[in-house]
């Protein structure tokens, strides 16, 4: 937090520069805002960012005041020394040749030969921790390779390590974002993307899908929750344990079994989210709604209401199946 | 023709070329006709109507966006409109507009022609977009538009995941109307290389004149590969194949490569048209020649050509190989040299000319800022690393609308006031389009400029709605408030124009002393352009006093006068030497009966009849018989 402080001081110079155009202050945690790094790729990106903003707006302000020169002088003659073509030309030339040349080919040299190289994706077995995430219409899958764990949406990582994320899609093209963390990758069909994790503070890092993948790609939320390793620990073992308690029938009557999985029952869906502690999980439908127990019976009598077009059916159910049903997945935990 | 006294031979001449050129009466003339200012009439207000559909499509999606968790129109809807919105603006209204409107009505004007080289094909093809536009929008109309984003990536674009005629009504719709764009691209190269009136080398031609080349050269090698990406997504779709599917050997890669092969060109086919509008505008109210010409012109044809080497920048996310990525970057970096160029030239020759501030400048000054703010924030994503953060977000989108609407858009509309006069005989109203320069400029920097801001805090494009935590929520409402503004702005131009076509006060050949040939003949032109083909010895032909007299004393004798058929001069393509004189064709019914035929194929197509699209071709062939059965000459 306080490292963090200190290498953003010299930045607040630029920023100040364009606080009143840009109140990007506002911004902190819970947000998506990318000049609010929290890894050190993310930090290199945001340096460039603020660095190309100021070069952008000297070169603007360039351009304008020369503009406004003109508009100063309209109606007048012509400058005295304006008459010169080969004047004229040579200062196109300096401006709009020589001046380019230097400043885009430093500005190549750095960004794309070596900030590039924060953001490459991390070498097999060069991280401690492999996540697998498979982007799906519109939720995200998520799996730790080696142990039983499977959960969607919520990708929990042990804060300051870094974690290596492949990802592969189970349909379209989605694109895998977490803003304050790292730049994004697509997953592509047929192809698996890399890219490296690592929160620098413990939090929620909230993200989402960055292509454009269908009618709910607006709800495709992806939360990184950054906690310290003996939490994560914690969290990584009770999630890799099977489902307590029994189902209620509703569960494999109304064909819930036929696409979602719960682990330890004869729920094995594949369909759907994998929901065997799915209590403990903070939103419904891939950001949608919190996960409460109100919203939760709203959205098993018609998640077509939430989120229309999503792949779940409304069920013809009794209130009290919804209520047994509610109740059972809320204490899924 | 600045012509005083005419002699009773120069008269009679006069009125020889009138009943050689004379068009049909009423709307069968309209049909039938092959005059390029017609053509680009029709283009005009076909175009202008599908802005509207465009524009109310904005206004839609920004009034779903104006609050978070909005349900204004529902997520398919979002989607049609936005696929839509991006389809419409790019294929029926800024190319149609730069080339088939603008180019058509002034690239014969400019170049001392009387018509375009193929003027049948000319009328084929506003028919055949005319076609291609309704084709796509009764898809619209029956809420089965294409809702796959105007890029329509690969696998999205599949039956598996779009069962719907959506993307059936994009895939034929956009090779439908490449047929179109196609046939004027090449219309021009020809008419620029042979029809120029002698003594205009290549050195000496008008820098829009360049402009036009550049696009229409463009528009040649990028649309086939568009065009293959299509006919390869409707052979999946409705033949079987398998081009962009994994599981059979195909590749998704594929529909993205060659999809950008063809929209990053595009970008500059969009841009070009604007910079040559700019350079015909900036000479005139600056009263000087552009400065650094030759640089200009090379400027115009080298982001043409480099514009095809840079189209995987648009994939900086999808996980190519790093040094593929470096080298595209490299690319992208140079393509900025040729504009930054021309925005010193531009910029320099109003400050060091003698300004003039009517509406025609101010929207170029206008364009000038925006190209800046827009081209410096592209720059921007050739750092491989930004792009990969801020790619698919509103970044983005700022990023792009301050090029094709700042930049592309702003000249079109102050060209609409320019050669309005040229056009209508009449003078617009001055202190009004003031006013509309400045509600479109601030509506314009409203509705885009906070884009930049949301993007940067994290929000992607293309969603129909979106959270109200995240802090997005103020910027959003002033970009809703601000494209409102915006279309007033652009309704105010449009009703300056249609009152100033009756009430405005008459112009006189040349309002404004441009110095291109368009101003050296009458307003409106007459339906042969020019009673003598004019004499030109600079790029500046009408600031030439002495060739216009000398035009004046060839009239009189009857030098390349041509009244004797529908004739015009060609030339040597490089020196401008006079070579032959051409035959031209007259009015003709077969161009639209064609662009009928052709209509009813890709309806046939749509429909899965593949039979009945075979009777269609074959009809349409029969057409382009009778066509070519028909004598050029029926006087």
């Amino acid at each position: 937090m306080s490292g963090d402080r200190v290498t953003r001081a010299p930045r607040r110079r630029g920023a100040l520069l364009l606080a009143s155009i840009v109140p990007l202050f506002a911004a902190g945690c819970g947000k998506q805002d990318v000049l609010d790094p929290h890894s050190h790729p993310e930090r290199k990106i945001s340096t460039l960012c603020w660095v190309m903003m100021t070069g952008a707006w000297i070169g603007f302000a360039l351009v304008v005041v020369l503009l406004f020169l003109g508009w100063a002088r309209r109606n007048r003659d012509s400058l005295p020394f304006g008459g010169g073509e080969r004047a004229a030309t040579a200062l196109v030339i300096a401006l709009g040749v020589a001046v380019p040349i230097l400043v885009l080919s430093s500005l190549f040299v750095w960004s794309d030969i070596f900030v590039i190289r924060a953001t490459d994706a991390p070498a097999r077995g060069s991280t401690r921790l492999t996540v697998r995430v498979v982007g799906h219409q519109w939720w995200w899958e998520i799996k730790y390779p080696g142990t039983a764990a499977v959960t969607a949406n919520e990708l929990h990582i042990p804060v300051g390590t870094r974690v290596r994320v492949e990802g592969t899609t189970a349909d379209v093209i989605h694109s895998l974002w977490v803003p304050e963390l790292n730049r994004k990758v697509d997953l592509v069909p047929g192809r698996e993307a890399v890219l490296l994790l690592d929160a620098d503070r413990a939090g929620t890092y909230p993200g989402q899908c960055a292509e454009f993948c269908g009618l709910q790609h607006a709800h495709m939320e992806l939360s990184v929750i950054a906690q310290p390793r003996p939490q994560f620990r914690a969290w990584l073992a009770k999630e890799s344990k099977p489902a307590r308690g029994s189902m209620p029938g509703a569960f494999a009557e109304e064909t819930c079994s036929s696409c979602h999985e719960i682990r330890g029952t004869d729920a094995r869906g594949q369909v759907g989210p994998d929901l065997t502690h799915f209590g403990s999980r903070t939103t419904l439908g891939a950001g949608v709604l919190p996960n409460d127990p109100e919203n939760l019976r709203e959205w098993i009598r018609d998640p077509q209401h939430p989120k229309p077009g999503n792949r779940m059916p409304a069920l013809p159910l009794s209130d009290a199946d919804v209520r047994a049903l509610a109740s059972y997945l809320e204490g899924l935990k | 023709m600045a012509v005083d006294v005419l002699t009773p031979g120069a008269e009679q001449r006069i009125e020889r070329l009138h009943r050689v050129w004379r068009p049909r009466p009423g709307v069968l003339g309209w049909l039938t006709t092959v005059d390029h200012k017609r053509i680009g009439l029709l283009y005009f207000f076909t175009t202008l109507a599908f802005f509207g559909a465009g524009g109310i499509e904005a206004l839609l999606m920004r009034t779903q966006l104006a609050g978070p968790d909005l349900n204004v129109v529902g997520p398919e809807t979002y989607d049609q409109l936005m696929t839509m919105h991006g389809v419409t603006m790019i294929f029926f209204f800024i190319i149609p507009m730069t080339t088939g409107a603008f180019g058509n009505y002034l690239v014969p004007l400019m170049i001392g022609a009387r018509d375009m080289a193929f003027p049948r094909l000319n009328a084929l093809s506003y028919w055949i977009f005319l076609g291609s536009g309704i084709f796509i929008y009764v898809g619209l109309f029956m809420h089965r538009a294409p809702n796959c984003g105007w890029f329509c990536y690969t696998p999205l674009n599949r039956r598996a995941f779009d069962p719907g005629p959506n993307v059936d009504f994009y895939a034929l719709g956009l090779i439908f109307n490449s047929i179109a764009s196609t046939a004027t691209a090449l219309n021009f190269i020809v008419t620029i290389f042979k029809l120029r009136a002698p003594g205009m080398s290549l050195n000496r031609m008008p820098l829009f004149i360049f402009a036009m080349l550049a696009v229409s050269l463009s528009l040649i090698f990028a649309l086939p590969s568009l065009t293959a990406d299509l006919v390869y997504l409707e052979l999946q779709r409705k033949g079987g194949f398998h081009f962009f599917d994994v599981a059979h050997g195909g590749d998704a890669f594929l529909w993205q490569h060659l999809f950008w092969l063809f929209g990053h060109p595009e970008v500059y086919i969009i841009v070009l048209p604007a910079f040559g509008i700019a350079t015909s505008i900036i000479p005139t109210f600056s009263k000087r020649r552009m400065i650094a010409f030759p640089l200009v012109a090379l400027a115009e044809l080298l982001v043409a050509f480099i514009g095809f080497g840079v189209w995987a920048h648009h994939m900086f996310a999808t996980g190519l190989p790093t040094i593929t990525l470096v080298a595209f970057a490299a690319a992208s970096m140079m393509v900025v040299i040729p504009s930054t160029i021309q925005v010193f030239a531009w910029t320099f020759t109003v400050v060091l000319g003698r300004p003039e501030f009517r509406a025609p400048l101010l929207f170029i000054g206008g364009f000038i800022v925006f190209f800046v703010l827009g081209g410096l924030s592209g720059i921007m994503f050739a750092a491989i690393p930004f792009d990969q953060a801020t790619t698919d977000t509103y970044f983005v989108v700022a990023h792009f609308h301050f090029i094709i609407f700042g930049a592309a858009v702003f000249p079109i509309l102050g060209g609409m006031y320019y050669w309005f006069p040229k056009v209508t005989g009449r003078l617009y109203h001055e202190r009004a389009a003031q006013i509309s320069f400045w509600l479109t400029f601030f509506g314009t920097a409203l509705t885009f400029f906070p884009m930049h801001i949301v993007g940067l805090l994290g929000m992607t494009r293309r969603v129909y709605t979106y959270k109200p935590h995240l802090g997005w929520d103020a910027y959003n409402l002033s970009e809703t408030i601000g494209s409102f503004i915006l279309a007033a702005g652009l309704l105010l131009i449009f009703a300056n124009l249609v009152w100033s076509r009756f009430r405005g006060a008459p112009s006189g050949p040349d309002p404004f002393r441009g110095g291109t040939l368009e101003w050296a003949t009458s307003s409106p032109p007459p339906e042969y352009n020019f009673a003598v083909i004019p004499k030109v010895t600079s790029p500046y032909p009408n600031w030439d006093p002495a060739d216009r007299e000398d035009d004046a004393r060839r009239l009189q004798a009857g030098t390349l006068v041509l009244e004797e058929g529908h004739e015009t001069p060609a030339v040597t393509v490089r020196d401008g030497y006079l070579d032959e004189v051409l035959r031209m064709p007259a009015e003709s019914p077969w161009p639209v009966v064609v662009g009928l035929g052709v209509a009813l194929i890709f309806t046939m197509l749509l429909l899965s009849h593949f039979v009945l699209a075979s009777v269609a071709a074959g009809l349409t062939l029969f057409a382009l018989a009778g066509w070519h059965l028909q004598e050029p000459e029926l006087e």
